[in-house]
C-alpha cells in the first residue's frame, strides 16, 4: 500500500466481501433484534428518565431493564456485573451463543477470534467497589477480583462464556470501538489467522459516563434529538451486539471499512470533519465503490451541536441527495464503545428488511445544516430496498471508524 | 497459515531508572548492575505542546516518549504511520482518581479526567502531536496485552503491507485499586515494524499463530532486571525485549491465551551469511 503524505487517504487495495452469519443484540429497545426492528418501525423515542445514577442527573437513558435482576449461571457467576449481565444476555438473544458454539464445533475453538469493542467495560463494578471500600481501604471482599476489575474483564468473560480460543482482543476507542472491531477481524480473516471471528461491543450504564460527559457538558436534559436545531446533547444508553463473521460470500457482507484519527483534540472533532473523511474515503477505496452507491446512512449523530454539524457537512460534502440518513440514539442512546455494533447490525437489518430507518426525537434536520442534509436526513422511516448501507462511529481522541455492508449471492 | 515476515526497524523504551534503550538493553544483558536507587526521571515527551505536557497523565508522557524515539530512530515519517497502543489497564492512577471522585462526589469529576481515563487517550495525543491521520487504535488483553498489539500491529503490518507503529505501556495500580491490579512501576515501549527491509532495518521477526504447547520453547528471563519489570502489566514483552537486547537469534513463543500463542522466529538482519 502506498500512503500519500499529509491529510489524503492512503490507496488501500480492495477486501474480499466478508460474510456477516449471524447476530445478536439486547439495547434499550428489548431483547433481541426483532424489538429493534419494532422499535424502528415505530420510531417513537424509547428513551426514560434517569433513576440509575446514585447522585441525580437529569438527563434520559436507554436503559436495559432486564439487567437489574438477570444472574448469571452459576459457572460464570465470579464475573458478575451489569457490563456482563448485559454480555450474556446479547449471547442469549437471538440464539447468538449457540451460533457461535457451532462455529467453534466446524473449525476448532483456536480457530475462533473475538474482538470486543468498549469504552467502559466493568468499570461500574470499581465504581461500586470504592463506594463500599474495606475496612483495610482495599476493595470489598465480594469485589476484590483482579479479572473483573480491568478494561479487558467483559471480553474475557465472553471468551469464557462461549469457548473460543482464538485471538482474543478488548478494542478501546472510546465511541468507535466496536466499529473497528470490524476492520481488525477483516484482517484476520484476510491474513488467515482463524476462520471465523466475534465480533462486538458491550457497554452499560455507570457513572463514570454519565458524570464524564455531563462534565464535559455534553449531557442533554431531553431526550437527544439528533441534528434538530433543537438539539442539547447526549443522551447515554446501554447495549451488548454481536456478529459472527467468516470469509465470504453470504447474504450480508462487510465490505468496507475504514479508520482515521483527526489529529486534532482529545474530546473535539476536527472543524471540517477530516478525519471523518479519511475513514470514509478508506472505507469506499475497500470496497471498490464509490460513496453515491450508498443508499442508507446510519449517522453517528450523538445529538450534541458541534458533531451533528460536521457529520452533516460532511454527508452533504460527500454523498448522493437521494441517500438516506437516519440518527437512531434516540431510540437505544448512545451506547458508547457498543455504538458501533448497534448501528452496524441497523444497517443489517436494513439490508435485511428493507427498512430505512428514521431519526426518532428529530423532526427534522436543523436548517443551518442546509438543504442538501436536510434532503438527505430522514426523520421518518421508508421501505425501499438498500443494496450498500454505511455506518459512521466517531470518538474521543479524534478516532474514526467508518463500515460498509451490502448484500450478496448466498 | 503461513507464517508472515516483518522488520523492526525502531525500538525505543522508557522505564523510571532506565529511561531509554540502550539503557535497558544494556541491564537486561546483566552488564550493569541494577541500579534501584538511580534517581527515577520524568519522561520528557517533548514533542507535546509544553500546555499538553502539563496536563497530560504520566502513561501519555511515558507512551509518547517511546512512540517518538522509535519512530526517530526508524527515519519514517511519524506523520503518516498507522499506530496500535497497548495497554492492560490504560492509566491506573486516573482510574483510581475518577472511581474516588465519583464516589465523593460524582458532579465534581473533571472534564479533563474523564478524557484522560478513555483507553485511547495515549492514541489521541500522539496522533494530535504526530499530526498522523492514519488509522490509529487502543488494545487490552489482560495479562496478554503486549502480545496481542504485536499481533495486531503484525497483521495490519501484514494486511495492508504498511509500516506500523506499536507503543505498550503500563503504570502501577495506586489506592484501593491496588487491592484488586497487580501491576507494578512503570514501563513503555515502542517498535516501528514494517513489511519490507529498509535502511534502517536491524531485526527481521518471522510469525505464526500456534498451540501454547510450545511455550515450553520460550526463554526464561535472565535478569533482575527484566524480573523487576515483568511485575508490569506490560510485563508479557519482556521475553521480546531479552532477546532484542541479547542481539542473537531466538525463537520466541508470546502467550494470546490459554490455547494459543504467537510464535515468532527473531534475527537479526541482515541475516548472518545472506
Amino acid at each position: 500500500m502506498k500512503r500519500v503524505a499529509g491529510t489524503l487517504a492512503p490507496q488501500v487495495a480492495t477486501i474480499a466481501p466478508v460474510a456477516v452469519v449471524t447476530k445478536g443484540l439486547v439495547c434499550g429497545t428489548g431483547i433481541g433484534l426483532a424489538a429493534l426492528q419494532t422499535a424502528l418501525e415505530r420510531g417513537e423515542p424509547a428513551l426514560q428518565a434517569n433513576h440509575f445514577s446514585t447522585t441525580p442527573l437529569p438527563t434520559h437513558i436507554g436503559r436495559i431493564a432486564a439487567l437489574d435482576d438477570l444472574r448469571l449461571p452459576a459457572h460464570l457467576a465470579a464475573w458478575d456485573c451489569r457490563a456482563t449481565r448485559a454480555a450474556w444476555l446479547g449471547l442469549q438473544a437471538d440464539g447468538f451463543g449457540a451460533a457461535a458454539q457451532a462455529a467453534i464445533q466446524r473449525h476448532g475453538a483456536t480457530r475462533v477470534g473475538l474482538v470486543l469493542g468498549t469504552s467502559a467495560s466493568t468499570i461500574g463494578a470499581s465504581e461500586l467497589a470504592y463506594r463500599s471500600l474495606a475496612p483495610d481501604g482495599g476493595f470489598p471482599a465480594d469485589l476484590r477480583s483482579e479479572t473483573l476489575n480491568t478494561l479487558h474483564a467483559v471480553t474475557a468473560f465472553v471468551q469464557q462464556a462461549l469457548g473460543v480460543q482464538g485471538p482474543c482482543v478488548t478494542v478501546s476507542t472510546a465511541c468507535s470501538s466496536s466499529a473497528k472491531a470490524f476492520a481488525q477481524a477483516e484482517r484476520w480473516l484476510r491474513l488467515e489467522l482463524v476462520d471465523a471471528v466475534v465480533v462486538g461491543g458491550v457497554d452499560v450504564l455507570c457513572e463514570s459516563v454519565l458524570f464524564g460527559f455531563q462534565a464535559l457538558g455534553l449531557v442533554s436534559p431531553l431526550p437527544c434529538q439528533p441534528f434538530a436545531a433543537s438539539r442539547q446533547g447526549i443522551s447515554v444508553g446501554e447495549a451488548a451486539g454481536f456478529a459472527l463473521l467468516q470469509r465470504g460470500p453470504g447474504a450480508l457482507q462487510l465490505i468496507g471499512h475504514g479508520e482515521a484519527n483527526d489529529a486534532h483534540h482529545m474530546s473535539s472533532p476536527h472543524p471540517q470533519g477530516l478525519g471523518a473523511e479519511r475513514a470514509l474515503d478508506e472505507a469506499l477505496a475497500r470496497a471498490g465503490i464509490a460513496a453515491s452507491e450508498v443508499d442508507y446512512l446510519n449517522l453517528h449523530g450523538t445529538a450534541t451541536p458541534q458533531n451533528d454539524a460536521i457529520e452533516a457537512a460532511l454527508v452533504a460534502r460527500r454523498y448522493a441527495p437521494a441517500l438516506h440518513a437516519s440518527a437512531t440514539k434516540g431510540l437505544t442512546g448512545h451506547t458508547m464503545g457498543a455504538a458501533g455494533i448497534v448501528e452496524a447490525l441497523i444497517c443489517l437489518q436494513a439490508l435485511e428488511t428493507g427498512l430505512r430507518s428514521g431519526s426518532a426525537g428529530s423532526p427534522a434536520a436543523d436548517p443551518a445544516m442546509g438543504p442538501l442534509f436536510a434532503q438527505q436526513f430522514k426523520p421518518e422511516a421508508v421501505r425501499a430496498p438498500v443494496s450498500v448501507a454505511a455506518s459512521h462511529s466517531f470518538g474521543f481522541g479524534g478516532n474514526n471508524g467508518v463500515l460498509l455492508f451490502g448484500r450478496g449471492p448466498a | 497459515m503461513r507464517p508472515r515476515r516483518l522488520f523492526i526497524d525502531g525500538i525505543a523504551s522508557w522505564t523510571p531508572t532506565l529511561p531509554d534503550w540502550p539503557t535497558l538493553a544494556q541491564a537486561l544483558r546483566n552488564e550493569v548492575p541494577p541500579a534501584p536507587d538511580a534517581a527515577p526521571q520524568r519522561p520528557s515527551a517533548d514533542l507535546l505542546a509544553p500546555n499538553e505536557r502539563r496536563r497530560a497523565p504520566e502513561s501519555v508522557l511515558m507512551a509518547l516518549q517511546v512512540a517518538q524515539q522509535a519512530v526517530v530512530a526508524s527515519g519514517q515519517d511519524m506523520a503518516v504511520l498507522a499506530n496500535v497502543f497497548a495497554s492492560a489497564h490504560g492509566d491506573l492512577p486516573i482510574t483510581d482518581a475518577l472511581c474516588r471522585t465519583l464516589a465523593e462526589n460524582p458532579l465534581a469529576l473533571s472534564p479533563t479526567r474523564f478524557h484522560h481515563s478513555v483507553h485511547n487517550a495515549a492514541s489521541g495525543y500522539w496522533a494530535m502531536a504526530s499530526h498522523s491521520m492514519a488509522a490509529s487504535t487502543a488494545l487490552s488483553a489482560f495479562k496478554h496485552s503486549f502480545a496481542a498489539g504485536l499481533l495486531e500491529a503484525a497483521s495490519q503490518c501484514a494486511a495492508d503491507e504498511q509500516v506500523v507503529l506499536l507503543v505498550a505501556y503500563d503504570t502501577q495500580a495506586t489506592g484501593p485499586l491496588a487491592s484488586v491490579n497487580s501491576s507494578r512501576g512503570l514501563l513503555a515501549l515502542a517498535l516501528v515494524l514494517a513489511p519490507a527491509p529498509g535502511p534502517a532495518s536491524h531485526w527481521v521477526l518471522d510469525w505464526r499463530l500456534g498451540q501454547s504447547a510450545a511455550l515450553a520453547a520460550s526463554a526464561p528471563l535472565r535478569s533482575e532486571t527484566a524480573l523487576r519489570l515483568s511485575q508490569n502489566a506490560s510485563g508479557d514483552s519482556l521475553p521480546l525485549l531479552q532477546a532484542l537486547a541479547e542481539g542473537q537469534p531466538a525463537n520466541l513463543s508470546l502467550p494470546l491465551g490459554p490455547a494459543l500463542c504467537m510464535n515468532a522466529r527473531l534475527q537479526p538482519w541482515p541475516l548472518a551469511g545472506a
